[in-house]
């Protein structure tokens, strides 16, 4: 009994010390109980927690322990073996779970730290996402106020609703103070104050629109803070009495019309714009915020796509209104006029039948007349009598002929004629009256016309003869002459004409007559009434202007029927007159046509080998140029002769030559080309003859065109355009570059 | 110097004498012209260029050295001398026989003759610059290479009277 564990006291005064110790391993023991109580207590009552287990390892370690020290209290006095070994194996049992414990805290602790940064970490992002949200309900707040004010401002198409409604819930929005708008006057030098929130009728305040606070805010698309001292936010008596509240302005386009161009939508080119100007209240101490000042920027927009509308539709009225005006207007019109057609054909119908006949008699009978015995006087009197009636008997048919003309009801009588008859008639016709007034007539038609044509001869006749009739009729002197030539589509064209658009075609070719006088002259102003009916020029001199003023303006008609064009040229009163007038005819396809030998049946435009062995000559006085020329023609695979005198030229020119180039500024040079034409009467022995100049002007054309040459070419030429050339003249026998 | 190097140095003194304005379209038209059945083209008609022009040129000189001007003579010689020019591309040299006629026609013998100087002038450098360029194409050719003609891409060169 060694092992007897009972202990003496060994000493008295430890007696107290024990009982410490024995009051605080009881009190200890309660503790370490009632701690897993209150954990299992709390635990239940929170719905999460992960660690459950270790809950139940812990509460095991502190039970042991609190049985440890339970037990302590029976060892202090004389305990039995039993007691002994309980105390043993709770102390075990304690050591083992507690240092499973500790080894299970080392793995738990990190993790409920983790816990605990992840809380921190949430806690921050719900402050952000709250404050997120409060920025968004501020702009969904800022949509809402513009989505209502833009349903407010374009609910209406007047003008000065949308501008008065926008003012109105923009003060009511934002609680402004004062709201202005000042628009642009007409002159758009100055701003004028146009609307106001509190003032009903603001009175006419001008700011002229060059200031530099203005001119800030007008080169920025964003609202503008501005200071309340400027003359745009003073428009009224300061009423506060501290701060006046800041002052924001915008600018509101003005968009035109023609500013909606598809083409550059996102940049709104315009100049005007209108001023917006915003006021918070006095001794508020507000600031304007960002999404207040988006607000303003988007209303002003929106303003200014209101005001285009309504500025659109206004428009769009008062055309519509101008519209119906010209309706009515041309109806009336149109309704007069079918009055005056119809009375003038039953005029007509009257003068056809009722005029005719007592004319007819009065002709026939005069001339009858004439064949009797009669005394000189009275012979006299009947040649003036039947005179006089041939003249009226011509009136009557021209004005029934016009008339027809005009109705629409003239159609061209089409066949095939001989057009080179047809001048020959005319020169014939009028030759003898043109001698008896000692007047040359000329006539000169282009080789390169068609001796038949399809159209309506006589007509065509007509017309000729009108033209020609009136240049000797209006000439005390000079020469007259008429050329017939082919013309070329792209020269018609004439600028002082945009109506005429002749179209080229392969059955159609366009007659060009022009008549050339150089009698009494028109004035320049007065060549526009020249084709108008019955208009005479009041300042014929001599007065013996015999026309009856129908003849130029049934050659209009004619010409017009015949898909043509006439005109007028003159320089004054005494310096002659020219008569022009173009015309489309039929080509007649002949199947005997003689086929020139070189007319390309390849495009001839690539390929130098069309012109291969073509005889040319070339006559240039100026030896570098003679050499080029001829390079250029060898390098096309002409066989090229050159000479340098018009003498040597009509020399050397022979049948074989097909083209003879020649330099027209030499001296004599254009008498080469007559000569040639003399040399070789028959069109197709002669060579083609080109001009070579570096002269572009009308004259020079003419010039070469009145010698009979077949085309003009610029000096200096490209290969190209050489190549070009030939090939052309080769097919076509002539070429006159348009000018 | 070897081919390739010759011949960018061409293509590069042709550019600048267009730049210049020395030479127009017409030129290159001249250029255009020569092939293997011409070879010498340009080179001959480069010197008939230069001897007519010097004849030209001396008879003007005579021509406004006279106490009484013969100004129709004088307007035939400039004319034959601008139609050469013309022909040939020299540009300047074909400008200032434009401003001499014109001087001719106002019958000034003052301005006509300041005019000849400068066609003299024009004359003296587009001679110095074809007979470089003709040299440096002949030593191309001696060389072994061809005149690389398509080098000179032209665009807008042309000039139309």
């Amino acid at each position: 009994m060694e092992s007897c564990n009972c202990i003496e006291p060994q000493w008295p005064a430890e007696e107290l010390l024990m009982k410490y110790q024995y009051i605080s391993d009881f009190f200890i023991a309660l503790a370490y109980f009632s701690i897993p109580l209150e954990l299992i207590y709390f635990v239940k009552k929170s719905a999460v927690f992960p660690y459950r287990w270790v809950l139940v390892q812990f509460g095991a370690f502190i039970v042991l322990c609190g049985a440890t020290h339970l037990i302590n209290l029976w060892t202090f006095t004389m305990h039995s073996r039993t007691v002994a070994i309980v105390m043993t194996i709770a102390k075990v049992l304690t050591a083992v779970v507690s240092c499973a414990t500790a080894l299970m805290l080392v793995h738990i602790i990190p993790d409920l730290l983790s816990v605990k940064t992840r809380e921190l970490i949430l806690k921050n992002k719900a402050a952000e996402l709250d404050r997120e949200m409060g920025l968004i309900r501020t702009q969904e707040e800022t949509g809402r106020h513009v989505r209502m004010l833009t349903h407010e401002i374009r609910s209406t198409l007047d003008r000065h609703t949308i501008l008065k409604t926008t003012l109105v819930e923009l003060g009511r929005t934002l609680a402004l103070e004062e709201c202005a708008l000042w628009m642009p006057t007409r002159s758009g030098l100055e701003l004028q104050l146009s609307y106001t929130l509190r003032q009903q009728n603001p009175v006419g305040y001008t700011v002229p629109i060059q200031l530099p606070v203005i001119n800030k805010v007008f080169s920025c698309n964003r609202a503008v803070k501005i200071s309340p001292n400027c003359p745009v936010a003073r428009i009224r008596p300061f009423a506060g009495k501290y701060m006046p509240g800041e002052v924001v302005a915008v600018r509101v386009p003005l968009l035109h019309l023609s500013n909606f161009q598809i083409n550059d939508w996102p940049e709104l080119s315009t100049k005007r714009y209108a001023l917006m100007v915003l006021m918070l209240p006095s001794d508020s101490a507000r600031q304007w915020h960002a999404y207040e000042l988006e607000l303003v920027e988007v209303v002003a927009d929106q303003v200014a796509v209101a005001l285009s509308h309504a500025a659109i539709l206004e428009e769009s009225m008062r055309a519509r209104d101008l519209l119906m005006e010209q309706n009515v207007a041309l109806d009336l019109a149109r309704r007069e006029a079918e009055t005056a057609i119809r009375a003038r054909n039953d005029f007509l119908a009257v003068m056809n039948h009722e005029m005719r006949t007592p004319m007819h008699a009065i002709i026939a009978l005069s001339s009858l007349l004439q064949e009797t015995e009669l005394t000189p006087e009275q012979r006299l009197m009947v040649e003036t009598i039947l005179k006089s009636s041939n003249l009226l008997a011509t009136l009557i048919n021209d004005v029934l002929d016009l008339s027809r003309l005009e109705d629409g009801s003239l159609q061209l009588d089409l066949g095939t004629f001989n057009l080179h008859a047809v001048f020959w008639e005319v020169l014939n016709l009028i030759k003898p009256i043109a001698s008896v007034k000692k007047l040359p007539v000329t006539l000169s038609l282009a080789p390169d016309l068609p001796e038949y044509a399809i159209g309506d001869q006589k007509r065509l006749m007509q017309t000729i003869l009108n033209v020609v009739g009136n240049a000797v009729k209006f000439s005390k002197e000079g020469n007259i002459s008429i050329t017939a030539f082919v013309a070329k589509p792209e020269s018609l064209r004439d600028p002082r004409f945009p109506d005429f658009f002749p179209v080229p075609s392969d059955s159609h070719f366009y007659l060009c007559v022009k008549v050339k006088d150089e009698g009494l002259g028109i004035n320049p102003q007065d060549i526009s009434k020249l084709f108008t009916k019955f208009a005479q020029s009041q300042s014929s001199a001599t007065g013996n202007s015999s026309g009856s003023g129908l003849g130029l303006a049934i050659c209009k008609r004619f010409v017009n029927l015949m898909e043509g064009h006439i005109w007028i040229e003159s320089e004054g009163l005494g310096k002659g007159c020219t008569a022009i007038f173009v015309v489309k005819l039929g080509i007649l396809e002949r199947s005997n046509e003689s086929k020139h030998p070189f007319m390309p049946k390849v495009p001839a435009i690539h390929g130098q080998t069309a012109f291969s062995g073509l005889k040319v000559l070339v006559m240039d006085d100026n030896g570098v140029s003679r050499m080029v020329t001829k390079g250029l023609l060898v390098h096309l695979g002409c066989d090229v002769t050159t000479v340098s005198s018009s003498d040597e030229c009509l020399r050397v020119v022979s049948q074989d030559h097909k083209v003879v180039f020649m330099d027209v500024c030499i001296p004599d040079g254009f008498e080469v080309a007559v000569r040639i034409h003399e040399k070789f009467t028959k069109r197709h022995e002669r060579p083609l003859i080109v001009a070579l100049t570096e002269n572009t002007s009308k004259v020079t054309k003419e010039n070469c065109m009145r010698v009979g040459m077949d085309g003009v070419i610029l000096k200096p030429v490209s290969v190209d355009e050489m190549r070009g050339v030939l090939s052309y003249l080769l097919e076509h026998r002539v070429l006159f570059e348009a000018m | 110097m070897e081919v390739g190097q010759m011949q960018r140095t061409w293509v590069e003194y042709t550019k600048s004498l267009f730049r210049e304005g020395f030479l127009d379209g017409q030129f290159t038209q001249l250029q255009l012209l020569q092939d293997e059945s011409n070879p010498d083209f340009v080179v001959e008609v480069v010197s008939l260029f230069f001897e007519d022009s010097e004849r030209l040129l001396n008879d003007l000189t005579r021509a406004l050295d006279q106490q009484i001007v013969d100004f129709k003579r004088v307007d035939a010689h400039v004319h034959q001398l601008k139609g050469s020019s013309s022909s040939i591309g020299a540009q300047r040299v074909k400008n200032a026989c434009i401003a001499f006629r014109n001087f001719c026609e106002e019958q000034n013998s003052e301005a006509c003759l300041k005019c000849l100087q400068q066609v003299r002038q024009e004359y003296c450098l587009v001679k110095n610059k074809l007979e470089t360029l003709i040299r440096l194409e002949q030593q191309i050719v001696a060389a072994g290479g061809s005149i690389p003609i398509e080098e000179l891409s032209f665009q807008g060169y042309k000039v139309k009277l």
